[in-house]
């Protein structure tokens, strides 16, 4: 596989690359680009400290090779954590073979060939299997409370023979018979029958999912109704349920003349259907793209900002995901009757709205383990495709869009509204974000639990959710409090457009510029780890690693905010400064923020990576002598930002 | 006391109030002279519920046969209805209201009758005087002297009695100058940068005419402003345009061959009735009660509420950056100098000044920069953005201010010694107070009215140990540096706070900030320290 990989890379090393800073494409810095296997990396010259910038091949979205100019050949390199970079390369040819080469990294044909399966690829095969049985689904349903006399399990799906994008295990009405979920799941598309998502054990009320019915416009299944009227039955408190089409109704009913469709409340006794309304994923996209397009626009009026974000309609929808996670949230909660929620096949909408439902019913999903849990059951184990929509491979480009990232601004989202409610903060959001599309771990590889048995990812790739839990100081939210009346119970949000904002943490991750110069959060978190090292040390003297990092990251003690607040002015003049002095001076080092990130995205979390010589260094010519040899300085493969920000 | 004339019923039984975060409760309404008391017969321990009547922005009645509603749309933005049994006495409490709340006679106004017990009237009114502000600045005392030259306000009528000028200049020249400049505003001293020797003045436009008329003594006045050093700006806070038309009305711009060393640059902040026409959209945006994102986004954009912020931020980082990382001088003016002028100025000193960030330090600055300055307070904050009154002066360029500060404390939630309470409170104040200090146009009038004699200063009082408590930001962290705010547009938040303030939204925020503090004090050094620490 390395050889293949390593013949996309025409030229392993450019001298002279100059990359632009995008925010305020004055400021350039020189240095040498090299292409690895699995990174690029651009190292600046002439700085004191070292800074590198590390860009993961599976994160690049587009390369783009634009027109020659008098300095050189400029090549874009869009990346799907939205960060942007710019380098000019001296000569056309050198700019032409880098981005052939880009082009094919970043697009491989084949799952081997992605990051997670020579990530860190030699350390101990059992201790990586063991991590992988942190989140245990089987423990999620008996959490909820299941198999009970209501609901059980069901050998359905064994072996993925009734729905191949289904996982093994699965939870029907305790009537449901085989006959009723195979018919049932014949008049669904893709198999995907109806099936449980979250029981809430309050009042036994359940949240299920399937795909469309194949009711075209007049046809009709004895076993679907029946499994329906088994969900129905297993609520004792109410004897009718909501069936939640996520769609807008004229594309549900576009799908009726392709055989697919919606049920009929006169063929289903007892069901009340509803839309709700989220676009389609090609809505989707294109909306990300317009609002991408509005948030890397430099120094926009106000005005032409809020348009932008207006007619991108990015806000709009988030808004209707959150609504749809309302309405069934109150049908739940507060009517006590059943939902089942279903678009067309049931893997995007549906995971959108069944998972915001549970983060709003439920306190657990509110916490780290709990959004965890929650991902890998209505997205990982449900067959989202995660390898489509996130653009793993080189794929149909029509299959990519932002859903996961969705629902991820939608728990954001909600978290700015509730900003004590939630045990994990931006940072841990941001940070799933990335891997999504990262394929640095194995969890979001394939599209399907069939798929990724098949890949072997749990014996071949590592964890993200054990690596997140390992690193966990880093992502609780210090205003968390467990007892605090926002946290518990159901979570009651307003949905009044004002409401939803623009999530620039994410969006403009890298446009340092415009962020809060200081943050609150990474000030409490800093005075919390102060006091807790305080009370560890007194407690032992054997502190462990870990504190020792934190030390690390706060050398400079956070009570001395000045130190990171060294910020420099904006574009005030509008003119492109028309003064003379600031932009061309050498920014101060200390004009770093004061934003540190977690270690992962700071630090190497390789043991080392010059050591690691067996498959990853080989596109490196010359590049090992650049690690420097201690951790510390090293810098992380993945992303560096603060390298970056500094450059 | 003509109060009683206006008050045709004073009591009503059985009224139902409705606001926001209540029940609605029944009760007794009782009008006074300055306020609607509303007391809850049933509630035992219940404070009654007050409000001043100065407060009231709009009324609206819809009376029918037997009761009546009337619905309260005060300056703080807050609405309110009370459901009144009786027709009569409906109509009587809303013409009541009507009157007593457009009562336009400062002596009568409530703070010269609020006399709490922790106050006494023969406190100092104000935090310091020209002179004092003078003597702490050492440093300025070899290149810049206090002028008493307005002591009759005969110079200047909106300038206090003493202002800071180069101590070149004397008086003689200066009172010409003042004949050459609207209002009698001469460029004067409001920040001495100490790293570099620059300062920031502020006036109000030349008057050149459409003869490009000249005055020797205003050239040598800024002349001494950058005597030994080349260059000066000149940031005028209309359009060139604007600039250049405002010649036909006697006013108009300093031109380049009469200034030598200083150069121009137009940044067009607008003020007066676009400034509170922006307000009122804005306003009625965050009411809009349609669940159209689109809507929502497009209202909030056309009311150019932010486009409005990130100029004056964006005006005032240039003031700032010319000051701060080019050297050089700058005086800001726009056309009266007692608008845009002032929002600039006090901007900047906030970005550059570390002294200016603290509880007592900004409000220093407000009662230098706003309250001595002439802004003319009255005329600004008659009405606010519900009011149906047909507009004259009112434009809400404080709260624009106090919005851009906000704005700064987000984006530097540690650099403050401050809290948002405390800018919500004088968002509230501006328009309707117990305390004499936003009464009038200017100090002269203060005077004339004896507002500093018989009503109490907001600024004193929110300085008490307990309110200084309150107000202060728990996260503070003083630092030597400027603090450049970004005007990028996704850093610049619409001030929820302020506008969204009654609306759920704000409960879970406000319980956010409580946590905060709490995690301060458990965590880190004891609250009282820092606060002590804090203005030392």
């Amino acid at each position: 596989m390395e050889t293949i990989v390593m013949e996309h890379i025409r030229l392993p090393k450019v001298e002279n690359v100059r990359l632009i800073d995008t925010v305020t494409s004055r400021r350039a810095s020189v240095g040498t680009l090299y292409l690895t296997a699995t990174h690029t990396i651009f190292v600046e010259n002439e700085t004191e400290i070292l800074t590198e910038t590390w860009v993961l091949h599976s994160l690049v979205f587009s390369v783009e090779k634009q027109a020659s100019t008098t300095t050189g050949c400029p090549l874009l390199v869009r990346c799907k954590n939205f960060q942007v970079l710019q380098f000019v390369i001296p000569q056309e040819r050198d700019c032409h073979d880098v981005h052939v080469s880009l082009l094919h990294l970043s697009r491989p044909e084949h799952y081997e060939e992605l990051y997670c399966f020579s990530y860190n690829a030699n350390s101990d095969r059992e201790d990586r299997r063991k991590a992988w049985d942190f989140i245990n689904l089987k423990a999620e349903y008996s959490r909820m409370g299941l198999p009970n006399h209501l609901w059980k399990l069901t050998p359905a799906n064994h072996h993925y023979k009734v729905s191949d994008t289904y996982p093994a295990d699965l939870y029907v009405p305790k009537s449901a018979t085989p006959p009723v979920i195979m018919g049932s799941s014949k008049f669904r598309s893709r198999g995907r029958f109806p099936t449980l998502s979250y029981y809430y054990k309050e009042n036994h009320v359940t949240i299920c999912r399937s795909s469309q019915p194949l009711s075209g416009f007049s046809a009709r299944c004895l076993e679907d109704e029946q499994m329906l009227e088994a969900i129905v039955r297993s609520n004792p408190r109410s004897d009718f349920m909501y069936v939640v089409d996520t769609r807008p109704k004229l594309n549900a009913m576009a799908n009726r003349a392709a055989g697919k469709g919606y049920e009929n409340e006169d063929n289903y006794s007892n069901i009340k259907f509803h839309f709700v309304g989220i676009e389609n994923i090609h809505v989707m996209r294109n909306s990300l793209q317009k609002m991408l397009e509005v948030s890397e626009a430099h120094f926009p009026s106000m005005s032409y900002f809020l348009e932008g974000l207006e007619s991108s309609g990015w806000l709009k929808h988030i808004k209707a995901v959150v609504d749809a996670g309302v309405f069934i949230t109150k049908a739940i909660a507060e009517e006590g009757i059943s939902v089942l929620v279903h678009c067309s096949d049931g893997w995007d909408r549906t995971a959108q709205v069944c998972s915001v439902a549970s983060v709003l019913l439920d306190p657990y999903y509110r916490t780290l383990k709990g959004l965890m849990v929650l991902i890998e059951r209505d997205w990982v184990s449900f067959g989202h495709k995660f390898s489509h929509r996130n653009n793993h491979l080189n794929g149909d480009p029509k299959e990519v869009s932002p859903v996961i990232d969705q629902f991820l601004e939608c728990v954001w989202q909600l978290s700015e509204q509730f900003p004590c409610a939630f045990e994990y903060n931006e940072r841990f959001l941001i940070t799933i974000h990335h891997h999504v599309y990262s394929c640095q771990y194995g969890n979001f590889i394939g599209n399907n639990q069939k798929e990724r048995t098949e890949l072997g990812l749990q014996e071949k790739t590592h964890s993200l959710w054990t690596y997140l839990w390992k690193n966990r100081t880093d992502y609780i939210n210090p205003l968390y409090r467990p007892d605090h009346s926002q946290t518990q119970g159901v979570l009651r949000p307003l949905t009044a457009p004002y409401c939803f904002k623009f999530w620039g943490a994410l969006y403009n991750r890298f446009d340092r510029g415009i962020h809060p110069r200081q943050s609150v959060m990474e000030y409490l978190m800093a005075i919390r780890e102060e006091t807790q090292q305080l009370e560890e040390q007194l407690a032992s003297h054997e502190m462990d690693r870990r504190a020792e990092d934190v030390e690390a990251i706060w050398a400079s003690p956070p009570s001395n905010s000045s130190v990171g607040l060294a910020n420099t002015p904006g574009d005030y003049s509008g003119l492109g400064g028309f003064l003379k002095s600031p932009y061309q001076q050498k920014e101060p080092e200390n004009s770093l923020l004061i934003l540190p990130w977690p270690q992962e995205l700071r630090k190497p979390t390789d043991p080392d990576l010059s050591t690691n010589g067996d498959d990853q260094e080989s596109g490196i010519a010359g590049l090992s002598c650049l690690s420097p040899p201690n951790e510390e300085s090293a810098k992380d493969p993945d992303s560096d930002e603060t390298a970056y920000s500094a450059a | 006391m003509e109060f009683s004339e206006h008050i045709k019923t004073a009591n009503v039984e059985d009224v139902v109030l409705r606001r926001p975060f209540y029940q609605p409760t029944k009760g007794t309404l009782c009008v006074t002279g300055h306020h609607l008391i509303f007391s809850n017969r049933g509630g035992d321990s219940a404070r009654p519920f007050l409000l001043l009547l100065r407060n009231i922005d709009a009324i609206e009645k819809r009376p029918s046969v037997s009761s009546g509603t009337i619905t309260l749309k005060c300056k703080d933005l807050c609405v309110l209805q009370l459901d009144i049994p009786g027709m009569e006495e409906c109509l009587n409490i809303a013409s009541s209201i009507e009157s007593l709340s457009s009562l336009e006679t400062v002596s009568e106004m409530y703070p010269f009758f609020y006399r709490p017990p922790f106050l006494s009237l023969q406190d100092q009114w104000g935090l310091s005087s020209t002179e004092q502000h003078y003597a702490q600045m050492k440093e300025i005392h070899d290149g810049w002297r206090v002028s008493q030259v307005n002591r009759d306000y005969s110079v200047s009528p909106s300038y206090p009695p003493a202002v800071i000028v180069p101590h070149s200049i004397d008086d003689e020249t200066l009172v010409k100058a003042a004949r050459f400049r609207q209002g009698g505003r001469f460029p004067v001293l409001c920040y001495y940068h100490r790293e570099t020797g620059t300062v920031i003045m502020r006036s109000s436009q030349p008057l050149s005419g459409a003869n490009r008329k000249r005055c020797r003594e205003d050239e040598l006045l800024l002349q001494a402003v950058i005597d030994g050093s080349e260059l000066g700006y000149i940031i005028d806070t209309r359009s060139s345009q604007q600039a250049q038309q405002a010649r036909m009305t006697g006013g108009g711009f300093e031109s380049k061959s009469c200034y030598r060393g200083w150069k121009r640059l137009h940044r067009q902040l607008e003020k007066g009735k676009v400034l509170q026409e922006s307000l009122i959209k804005l306003v009625e945006a965050c009411g809009d009660q349609s669940h159209s994102v689109d809507r929502w986004l497009s209202k909030l954009e056309n009311s150019k509420w932010l486009s409005h912020v990130q100029t004056a931020l964006s005006t005032a980082g240039l003031v700032a950056e010319c000051v701060e990382r080019d050297g050089h001088s700058v005086l800001v003016h726009g056309s009266e100098g007692t608008d845009t002028s002032l929002l600039v100025s006090s901007l900047a000193q906030l970005i550059l000044d570390p002294d200016s960030r603290t509880l007592a330090g900004f409000l220093g600055l407000l009662e230098r920069e706003w309250v001595q300055a002439g802004h003319p307070f009255q005329q600004r904050c008659a009405h606010s953005a519900y009011s149906h009154v047909r507009l004259r002066h009112e434009a809400p360029v404080f709260v624009l201010l106090l919005d851009c500060v906000w704005q700064l404390a987000r984006q530097f939630p540690l650099a403050m010694g401050f809290s948002e309470p405390l800018l919500l409170r004088l968002a509230k104040e501006v328009y309707a107070s117990d305390y004499g200090t936003f009464l009038c146009n200017s100090d002269q009038e203060r005077c004339v009215t004896g507002v500093k004699e018989r009503t109490h200063c907001l600024f004193q009082s929110l300085l008490r140990a307990n309110e200084r408590q309150h107000y202060s930001n728990p996260l503070y962290e003083r630092t030597e540096l400027a603090i450049w705010p970004s005007i990028q547009p996704p850093s610049l938040q619409l001030w929820k706070g302020l506008f969204l303030q009654w609306t759920d939204d704000a409960l879970h925020l406000v319980e956010a900030q409580k946590v905060i503090q709490n995690l301060v004090s458990q965590c880190h050094r004891p609250l009282n320290e820092k606060v002590e620490n804090t203005d030392g």
